[in-house]
């Protein structure tokens, strides 16, 4: 190395080139990395480095920022501060193409996927193997094969993608990061989806990319794997950098006590004076699919019951199945005692269920619609005569909410779009306040959401818990759910294992649960 | 919930004239472009600002402002109906049919016919709607497949050909002025213009097409059935295309089964240049009003200019580009206005 890496001096392109075929010293370097969001710090003065050719790991737990430093190295959107070198060289992507060709291949959780192309165009969509502008298809089908083979996928090169597997996309875009040669390989969860068979293979995979001194930075949530990929792990918390060091050694309690212990400075406060009174709802045998385990549950008047467990491990299908957002295969739902049928968000509404969807803008909210009109929606048939709105009655009714609730606006008529994010969860709380409902899901209710603003909407929670609503809570934030909540359902891997009193509550026993059904899948 | 007053102190309550502006925003930019074309043909084609120039602009505006009227529901849900021209031919053939039959007196068989009309053209924008949501489908496909079907339809009604011989009082309403530039047919699109104006501004039905518009999963999370609210906003487009085949009577006094050809894509032409956003969510019937009168403006005043007729097509169809170009910039306008 010839140059400070610390030093964040602008580099000529000229200068860069003549780094590249440095192959001794670190891969990557990150250098007080730091990414903002509205309302939320995601990243904080991160500062590691990735050795060559060895087997990264990146642990930590939802929100931790591993999204995000991800992103960064794909080209997705830049840091705000610090700088990241790669291969020697500073390393600012402009896209995520020029990530991939400058030698960093993310394969992404969500697969990016062209539904209806076939399997060999897909592979090899960047570069196609064409002779003057058409494509050669025997050339690309032969390819295609090979790498089919690396991966020890059995299907035909031209099969359509639409008609595969999840598993088997998570392969393909796998044998698509070995179609082109990239430097350093990043897997986001890619054994999320894969049954044993197909995780051993993966890993015979990664071997062989080792051998040819492919760094590898792996992210997983089961713990159990890590060992057999990884030589050196990463821990973030909070968006800050806990540290790195080699997995030798580090057992998987070492590494659950590295991750919990989130700062907890937006603790919400538990109401001691509510005593939860009867059942306001009951879920019973619920089941997503016909296969999937039951979940039951039960939620008093005047209880907080909060659910917990890794992004994907259920919770929010759960949430979704009892409003009716989604279909569901069987189960019974009570709500104050009477057993109701749900199969549309309509009926849960009328039964008196309402929920507060974890993608406020894209499902909660008419961003381009004005606040008062996002408000009454969940109601019109209140403000109305014979089908006709009466305007003052929904600005009278909007006021009152909007004051209540301390909503920051000039006026009603603002469109709920220019809002902050703590701002718009309020209009969301308004709209399903002024609709009355005796049972509130709420999903992520403060993600994005500055601290001030999620200590008014622990207070709300609260409040309306002291006015005898059930409320169930899920969310990612454990000290949250640990600050607001009576007990704390935790899910796994789409099942239920297990709850925990307020007495007992504890991060490490919580998160054990949390991780519990993912170290079963691989018989550990 | 409390009643907190604290935070209301930085919000001032908001004013019926803080709602008026936000809402007529949308449709003072269309109606200062209209103004403008206006003042320039009149100042530039001779005969231009005369009663009887603008008689005539108002004739021919009738039919296309009420296809427009109920084709400004369905974008304003985020759909299109490409059916209501060849839906209109089918409702002349039906309405002409009934109004020529000997054994009915005028007064039995015009009331009969309007109702056909409007009942035909309903149950077509129905099925229309029905379809698209029971199974799913773009209106584009659905709609698509309805212009052939009516079309076709037309035919057989009326075998063929076309329908003359309407009673005497239906051909005299027809051509009836009021106070020398009012036609009656463009009363009759006023009307319809004013009844749609006061459904998407003051009733339930209409929050809701802006709601959908805006984000139907929203509006299905909110407890609400979206469906019901599509089904119904094709029926109105049908519906419109059935008072629209009257309108066609009253003006053109003849059936036929060739009518109405090309008419959807004036309509939709007229909305989006209206300021009516094809996404959905956003625009205003007011405005599709404006944008039919500044299609046939133009089309008049290069007229009376002396343009060829093949140039008033390239030049309609730059206007119709340009207002949506103006559009994305007075979005942009106004989000900065309200980021204020």
């Amino acid at each position: 190395m010839t140059t400070d890496p610390h030093e964040v001096a602008p580099v000529l392109e000229a200068d860069a080139a003549a780094w590249h075929d440095d192959d001794t010293g670190p891969i990557l370097q990150l250098r007080g990395v730091g990414k903002r969001f509205p309302g939320v710090v995601a990243l904080r003065n991160v500062s590691f480095d990735i050795q060559r050719g060895e087997g990264h790991v990146l642990l930590g737990e939802n929100g931790a920022g591993k999204s995000t430093l991800i992103n960064l190295l794909g080209g997705l959107f830049p840091p705000d501060e610090g700088s990241i070198w790669f291969n020697g060289a500073p390393y600012s992507p402009a896209s995520p193409l020029e990530a991939f060709s400058k030698g960093i291949r993310v394969v992404h959780q969500e697969l990016n996927r062209l539904s209806n192309l076939t399997v060999a165009e897909n592979l090899l969509f960047e570069h196609l193997p064409s002779r003057r502008g058409l494509v050669n298809f025997r050339e690309m089908n032969r390819r295609a094969a090979e790498l089919l083979a690396e991966v020890g996928l059995d299907i035909s090169p031209s099969t359509v993608v639409s008609r595969l597997g999840v598993a088997q996309m998570q392969l393909i875009e796998i044998a698509k990061a070995l179609a082109h040669e990239s430097k350093l390989l990043v897997l986001d969860e890619p054994t999320a989806t894969l049954t044993s068979k197909e995780v051993d293979r993966l890993f015979e995979i990664l071997h062989r990319l080792k051998e040819r001194k492919v760094t590898t930075l792996y992210i997983s949530h089961r713990l159990q794997e890590i060992y057999e990929v990884g030589d050196r792990v990463t821990v973030l918390r909070d968006g800050q950098h806990v540290t790195t060091e080699p997995l030798k050694g580090l057992a998987i309690p070492d590494i659950v006590r590295l991750m919990v212990g989130r700062t907890v400075t937006d603790q919400g406060v538990f109401r001691e004076d509510i005593v939860p009174t009867g059942e306001a709802l009951a879920v019973e045998d619920l089941r997503l699919t016909e296969t999937s385990p039951a979940i039951d549950f039960s939620v008093r008047k005047g209880e907080i019951v909060g659910i917990a467990g890794l992004v994907g491990s259920g919770r929010t299908e759960a949430v979704r199945a009892i409003f009716g957002a989604d279909p569901k295969a069987s189960g019974t739902i009570r709500v104050n005692g009477r057993p109701v049928a749900i199969a549309s968000p309509k009926e849960a509404v009328a039964a008196g269920i309402c929920l507060m969807t974890e993608d406020r803008k894209q499902q909660g909210l008419l961003l381009e619609m004005s606040c008062a009109e996002n408000i009454t929606i969940t109601d019109l048939k209140r403000l109305s005569r014979k089908g006709l709105l009466d305007r003052a009655k929904e600005n009278a009714a909007s006021e009152r909410l909007v004051a209540g609730l301390r909503v920051k606006t000039p006026t009603i008529f603002q469109k709920v779009g220019t809002f902050s994010g703590g701002n718009q969860q309020k209009v969301v709380i308004a709209k399903w306040l002024y609709r009355g409902s005796s049972v509130l899901i709420c999903d992520e209710p403060t993600r994005g959401i500055d601290v001030g603003a999620k200590a008014e909407i622990y207070e709300l929670m609260g409040q309306l818990a002291a006015e005898g609503k059930g409320i169930l809570v899920v969310s990612s934030d454990l000290p949250e759910l640990m600050s607001i909540c009576h007990r704390i359902l935790v899910f796994s891997n789409g099942r239920l294992a297990g709850e925990v009193p307020r007495a007992e509550f504890d991060q490490n026993r919580i998160l054990s649960l949390a991780y519990e059904e993912y170290g079963r899948v691989r018989g550990n | 919930m409390s009643e907190g007053t604290e935070g209301a102190g930085e919000r001032k309550t908001a004013t019926v004239w803080d709602n008026f502006l936000r809402i007529s925003m949308r449709e003072a930019g269309v109606a200062i472009a209209l103004v403008i074309i206006v003042l320039f043909f009149s100042a530039t084609a001779p005969y231009f600002a005369t009663p009887e120039n603008f008689l005539k602009i108002f004739v021919q505006i009738a039919i296309n402002t009420v296809l427009a009227a109920g084709m400004t529901f369905v974008i304003l849900t985020g759909g299109i109906d490409l059916s209501v021209g060849s839906v209109l031919a089918l409702c002349t053939v039906v309405g002409a049919t009934i109004m020529v039959r000997e054994d009915l007196s005028p007064w039995m068989s015009i009331p009969l016919a309007l109702l056909a009309c409007m009942a035909t053209g309903a149950a077509c924008g129905a099925i229309n709607g029905w379809v698209c949501e029971k199974w799913k489908l773009p209106s584009f496909i659905v709609t698509l497949g309805m212009l052939n079907v009516a079309s076709g339809l037309a035919r057989v009604v009326s075998d063929n050909s076309t329908i003359t011989g309407l009673p005497q009082p239906f051909v005299d309403f027809g051509n009836q002025i009021y106070f020398g530039v009012l036609p009656s047919i463009f009363l009759i699109a006023i009307i319809v213009i004013l009844i749609g104006w006061f459904i998407l501004r003051f009733t339930v039905f209409g929050r809701f097409v802006f709601a959908i518009g805006t984000n139907e999963e929203a509006v299905r999370l909110s407890g609400h059935n979206p469906r019901v609210f599509k089904i119904a906003v094709f029926t109105i487009s049908g519906l419109t295309a059935g008072i629209a085949a009257m309108v066609f009577l009253l003006r053109l006094n003849v059936g036929s089964p060739i009518a109405g050809i090309g008419y959807e894509l004036n309509a939709i032409a007229a909305v989006i240049i209206g300021g009516t956003s094809l996404s959905g969510g956003k625009g205003s019937i007011i405005g599709t009003l404006v944008g039919a009168c500044i299609l046939q403006v133009l089309a008049t005043g290069l007229q009376l200019l002396g343009a060829e007729d093949n140039v008033k097509p390239i030049v309609i169809g730059t206007v119709i580009v340009l207002a949506v170009v103006l559009d994305t910039y007075r979005n942009r306008y106004l989000r900065k206005l309200e980021a204020r």
